[in-house]
């Protein structure tokens, strides 16, 4: 009989805060992690608002007395903390919380060569490698840091993980831009479904608000520009005003885990990974393809995989940047679904938290993963005005609850990259 | 106390996270204070900068406790 592989950890650092829990009920809530930039100085930026993870030391909306705030010196020693680019602080952060949320701290030699981790990136060490790229031209080649390639390198997140866990198996990582955390999380299932581990600590991390990052997403005309004075109404999926992405910034990592191997020591199980499907569009290198074709298939081999049927998918976890590609996808969803569409919920968890790039499709499977905990649909904010005609319930604005045994999460990535993801109940 | 030492001192304890009371002459950098191969690297160029001279590998690699840096800063400083 085939392994199953379920969830029994989750740690989330999102804009909406530290901790997969604040994070949880922030985007119950309808709250917004959207402000202005506060990482550099954005005159002359087109795009002057992000999602920031809020920190201790003010940015982001965060501070000291504000529960959820960030402390980056609460995870790693100031020595260690200069030895790595802030996406892979982020994914150990995350990666801490989910191996403790799992009680999972494996010491034998045979636990540790078990367990596996697959964590990626969609862009990895930007700032890094912007600075050093600026320091080699002013200080020249010999002033560069013996730390500047093992901190920007991507797979350096689940190699830092696997350090400092003792974690032996599998040591993997993902590059698929904005679909990086859903492939991690259904390539690191297929492991455990395969034997070649029992547990993998998978997600995404990312830390693009850095200036080449929202200067170069700019120039692809990505990102929200007419929203510069309002941040919190920047990110909004579905509606007619909307005109770009947020960028956000995190890590989402969970514990998957083969299910007999969760039963056997009684770990707590949030679902099991039922379907995961992967395509691509061979169309162009940032659109998707006009008739979301793309998307389609991925959904649809998902479902295959899955083993069930459309009308049994109770919440999809949507793409839904805020750009014109949101009418896409959800037409792809609808013809997924077919007679399931007229009482189907879909919601973009993006207006609350923007775009977490590598790391979207991981936080976005965790939610999807407490939403059938919650029993909740999380709302998609800011969608005052679709523009979209649909008999799907897209939950503007206000979460709802709702029977979830069964859920999709969609994740599409620049080059035409698609993942989805099906998540089930365990009873 | 040597202001060389002083300022060697401040190096070590700010870039390896040391415990400054175990920042002492005779402390290596890896046995005592649990450096790396690629933190002493790191250390070096920070010397280099601070006393704007130069420390070729060859002589870098027998930089092994602090007062040897020290040492080496201060004939090289004389020369």
């Amino acid at each position: 009989m085939a392994r199953r592989v379920v969830i029994t950890g989750v740690g989330l650092l999102t804009p909406l805060g530290h901790g997969t829990e604040i994070s949880w009920k922030r985007l119950l809530e309808g709250k917004s992690g959207a402000g202005p930039i506060t990482a550099f100085d954005t005159t002359d930026y087109a795009c002057t608002v992000a999602c920031e993870i809020p920190t201790v030391d003010g940015r982001g909306g965060g501070g000291p007395d504000i529960e959820g705030s960030f402390d980056a010196s609460k995870v790693l020693s100031n020595k260690e903390r200069r030895k790595v680019d802030d996406f892979i602080l982020y994914a150990i952060a995350a990666a801490d919380e989910a191996l403790s949320d799992a009680n999972w701290h494996p010491e034998s030699e045979e636990d540790q060569v078990r367990t596996g981790v697959m964590i990626g990136s969609g862009i990895g060490g930007l700032g890094v490698i912007a600075a050093t790229a600026l320091e080699l031209k002013e200080k020249g080649p010999k002033r560069i840091s013996p730390f500047f390639i093992p901190s920007s390198l991507i797979n350096l997140a689940s190699g830092q993980v696997s350090i400092r866990h003792g974690l032996k198996g599998p040591n993997h990582s993902v590059v698929t831009a904005c679909a990086t955390g859903a492939h991690a999380i259904g390539d690191a299932a297929r492991l455990i479904k395969y034997g070649d581990a029992d547990v993998m600590v998978a997600g995404g991390a990312e830390s693009a608000i850095v200036p080449v990052g929202i200067a170069g997403f700019i120039a692809c005309r990505a990102l929200c520009t007419a929203f510069n004075d309002a941040p919190e109404k920047a990110s909004r999926p579905y509606d007619k005003d909307r005109d770009g992405f947020v960028m956000g910034e995190g890590a989402g990592i969970l514990v998957l885990e083969e299910y007999e191997h969760a039963k056997a020591r009684g770990a707590k199980i949030y679902a099991e990974v039922l379907g995961y499907g992967l395509s691509g569009d061979a169309y162009h290198i940032t659109a998707p393809s006009e008739d979301g074709d793309g998307g389609f298939r991925a959904m649809s081999l998902a479902l295959k995989d899955a083993g069930i049927s459309a009308t049994e998918i109770d919440y999809v976890n949507s793409h839904g940047t805020s750009t014109m590609a949101d009418g896409i996808e959800l037409k792809a969803i609808e013809k997924f679904l077919g007679e399931r569409a007229a009482t189907g919920t879909v919601s973009s968890t993006k207006s609350a938290i923007g775009h977490l790039l590598g790391a979207a499709g991981a936080v976005e499977a965790a939610f999807c993963a407490l939403a059938i905990r919650d029993q909740i649909a999380p709302p998609t904010i800011n969608l005052d005005n679709p523009d979209v005609e649909t008999p799907i319930d897209l939950v503007p604005n206000k979460a709802k609850p709702m029977k979830i045994d069964k859920v999709m999460s969609n994740s599409f990535g620049f080059g035409g990259t698609n993942a989805a993801l099906i998540l089930g109940k365990v009873d | 106390m040597s202001e060389v030492l002083e300022r060697v001192r401040k190096i070590v304890i700010d870039h390896l996270d040391a415990d400054p009371d175990k920042v002492t002459d005779k402390a290596s950098f890896i046995d005592d204070l649990e450096a790396d191969s690629l933190d002493i690297v790191e250390l070096v160029m920070a010397f280099e900068e601070e006393f704007d001279i130069e420390i070729p590998d060859d002589s870098a690699e027998h930089i092994l406790t602090v007062g040897d840096a020290v040492n080496y800063i201060q004939e090289k400083l004389s020369a």
